[in-house]
């Protein structure tokens, strides 16, 4: 996590203008309903121009931090800010987009008229509506479909659509809830190109989503949250960082791995051990050591956890502190 | 005011007239209408072998237009709220809402330019279509009602307000409870507008004061009795006037137009319910 700033002391602004203001800062930003906490004090800080994921487990507090983020829920506590400015300023909000988890537009309006629709409210220059459009329609592959009624539309072009609409007006920040959840995987793999073109022309994508191996593909950084808070933040490689495993097969140590140097202690499991981050360069040295302190090896298999083994120990860790 | 308002106001003319309300309001009224315009056109034989003078004619045609009109405001009333109780909160429901609300425009702009739309709605559709009522009425029997305008500037105004209401309860509650809470409301006042002249006309004031409150809290029914009253001709109103108090027993029968000071309110209600509505909505979590 980058903590570059500070809040001012009034909450209204932040001290740090223009370009140089980080995309989205929050400052233990909370919300409770009732007795339950949905976010227990977010604090984070996304630089612009970078593809972020928001990781967690359902009931997380990952869509509330988006709503609370785009104004649509008041938090309990905390503040924070969007693009330098406190969230719900409306002079920031032309410049953000947002696909929403679970939405459905008008049945009733065609896939450009809902488009159209979207001009007018984030204010696109009428003169430049058909261009945006057009471009909307054909960056999501919906260009066929323009002048269908949405009541027509299956899920997965429902959200094509969505994606088309937080496209519009060529946001600076862009909210992405779930983008592929009902996606088949070529419409994943779009959603993959667009996320990277945007990133590209140097907009900021915060992307929610469960999908692991799609925020491991596409996110320069990533925070896992847990219960209502970060556990985790960095850079996909930092969050692998402990996620290199080596697993040996050892025999004829008799309990001198306490003499073992320059490695965390391993788990183990009947004849197998595990070492946790130990990069693959350093595998023979780890070898060598073991045989060093008379241990006879069998057999040795290097390999990198995915996000998905590393969130998963990542909850646990945190569910057992 | 906010130019954000309108694309929210269009978009609601849009939903109606893509949904078909438009068509299907416009098809019953007019088929309503041309039943009305039949029935009046019978009137001068009604009589059989001894017909009917110009004045009786007149005097049958008065009430039966009120009936007609009173017709018109129930549906009216009823309409203004089966398209209002949904107004906010299917959006919500449905999730449209969340890509609205996070444009650059305030809670406030998506409240007044939806209830902006429907009060257009409402509007040009009781203009329309008591109008031709009128008109028809006038073509077959060669009747009109002495102050059309102002009647039909006061159905307006009831629509407005059953809009006003369910827009309300659009704003926190789910579209089924809105429109049956409203419709209560509606009901209860209309129904306590009566029992509340019965009060009156037989020297009740308790009773007679449950009628004035339910109008003072929805001016529904106050607004009715406004139309009510310009739908009357003189003969009528003088007839009536011979029952002394008694006269207002009859739920047909409006002695008086509203006060000023009444109408007032019925602005200031208005206002005050769209103004609560919109903190409603800005406070809603969605």
């Amino acid at each position: 996590m980058t903590a570059s700033f500070s809040p001012s002391p009034t909450g209204s602004s932040i001290e740090v203008a223009g370009d140089s203001s980080p995309a989205i800062h929050t400052q233990d930003l909370a919300k409770r309903y009732g007795h339950v906490t949905a976010l227990a004090g977010l604090t984070m800080t996304v630089p612009k121009g970078e593809i972020f994921g928001f990781l967690g487990p359902n009931g997380a507090g990952k869509t509330t931090s988006v709503k609370l983020l785009l104004g649509l829920t008041e938090p309990s506590a905390g503040q924070a800010w969007l693009l330098g400015a406190p969230i719900g300023d409306l002079a920031a909000r032309r410049k953000i987009g947002y696909l929403p988890e679970l939405f459905r537009y008008q049945g009733f309006l065609t896939a450009r008229e809902v488009l159209a629709f979207h001009c007018e409210l984030a204010r696109v220059p009428r003169s430049g509506w058909k261009e945006e459009i057009a471009e909307a329609l054909a960056t999501v592959g919906l260009a066929d479909r323009a002048d269908d009624r949405c009541q027509t539309f299956s899920k997965g072009m429902q959200q094509r659509l969505g994606l088309g609409v937080a496209l519009l007006g060529r946001p600076e920040l862009i909210f992405l809830d779930e983008p592929t959840s009902a996606l088949d995987p070529v419409g994943r793999h779009d959603v993959r190109e667009i996320t990277r073109a945007l990133r590209d022309r140097g907009t900021t994508v915060f992307l929610n989503s469960h999908l692991l191996s799609e925020v491991e593909m596409v996110c320069d950084r990533a925070a896992v949250v847990d219960h209502g808070r970060v556990i985790a933040v960095g850079t996909i490689d930092e969050l692998l960082r402990d996620a290199d495993v080596v697993r040996v097969r050892l025999g004829g140590l008799n309990g001198r791995l306490g003499d073992l140097a320059g490695f965390k202690a391993p788990s183990a499991d009947g004849e197998w051990l595990t070492f946790r981050g130990v990069a693959e360069d350093r595998v023979p040295e780890l070898v060598s050591e073991l045989v060093r302190l008379g241990g006879r090896v069998y057999a040795v298999e290097p390999r990198r956890q995915s996000l998905e083994d590393r969130f998963l120990q990542l909850l646990d860790e945190e569910d057992a502190r | 005011m906010s130019r954000a308002l309108w694309p929210i106001a269009r978009m609601t003319l849009v939903e109606a007239s893509r949904r078909r309300l438009l068509i299907a309001l416009t098809g019953l009224t007019l088929a309503v209408i041309a039943v009305v315009g039949y029935g009046f056109s019978k009137l001068p034989s009604v009589g059989g072998s001894h017909p009917l003078n110009h004045d009786d004619l007149d005097q049958i045609a008065s009430v039966l237009t009120i009936l007609t009109f009173f017709m018109f405001s129930f549906v009216l009333s009823f309409a203004s709220i089966f398209v209002a109780a949904p107004a906010i909160s299917a959006d919500v429901e449905s999730g449209v809402m969340l890509s609205i609300a996070t444009r650059p425009l305030r809670r406030a702009d998506i409240v007044v330019g939806r209830w902006l739309g429907l009060a257009f709605l409402v509007a040009v559709y009781t203009i329309a279509a008591t109008t031709i009522d009128l008109e028809v009425v006038n073509l077959v029997i060669g009747y009109l009602p002495p102050h059309p305008v102002e009647a039909i500037t006061f159905l307006v105004a009831e629509g407005v307000v059953a809009v006003t209401l369910a827009m309300l309860f659009s704003t926190r509650l789910a579209p089924m409870t809105g429109g049956i809470v409203a419709t209560i409301l509606l009901l209860v006042v209309w129904f306590g507008g009566i029992v509340g002249n019965i009060g009156y006309a037989f020297g009740n004031d308790t009773v007679a004061m449950f009628g004035t409150i339910s109008r003072i809290v929805l001016p529904t029914d106050g607004m009715w009795r406004g139309a009510l009253y310009y739908l009357q001709t003189p003969q009528l109103l003088a007839a009536q006037a011979l029952l002394g108090r008694r006269a207002a027993g009859n739920p047909f029968f409006a002695p008086n137009p509203p006060a000023l000071a009444y109408l007032a309110w019925t602005v200031a209600w208005i206002v005050g319910l769209l103004g609560l509505a919109t903190w409603s909505f800005r406070n809603r979590e969605l």
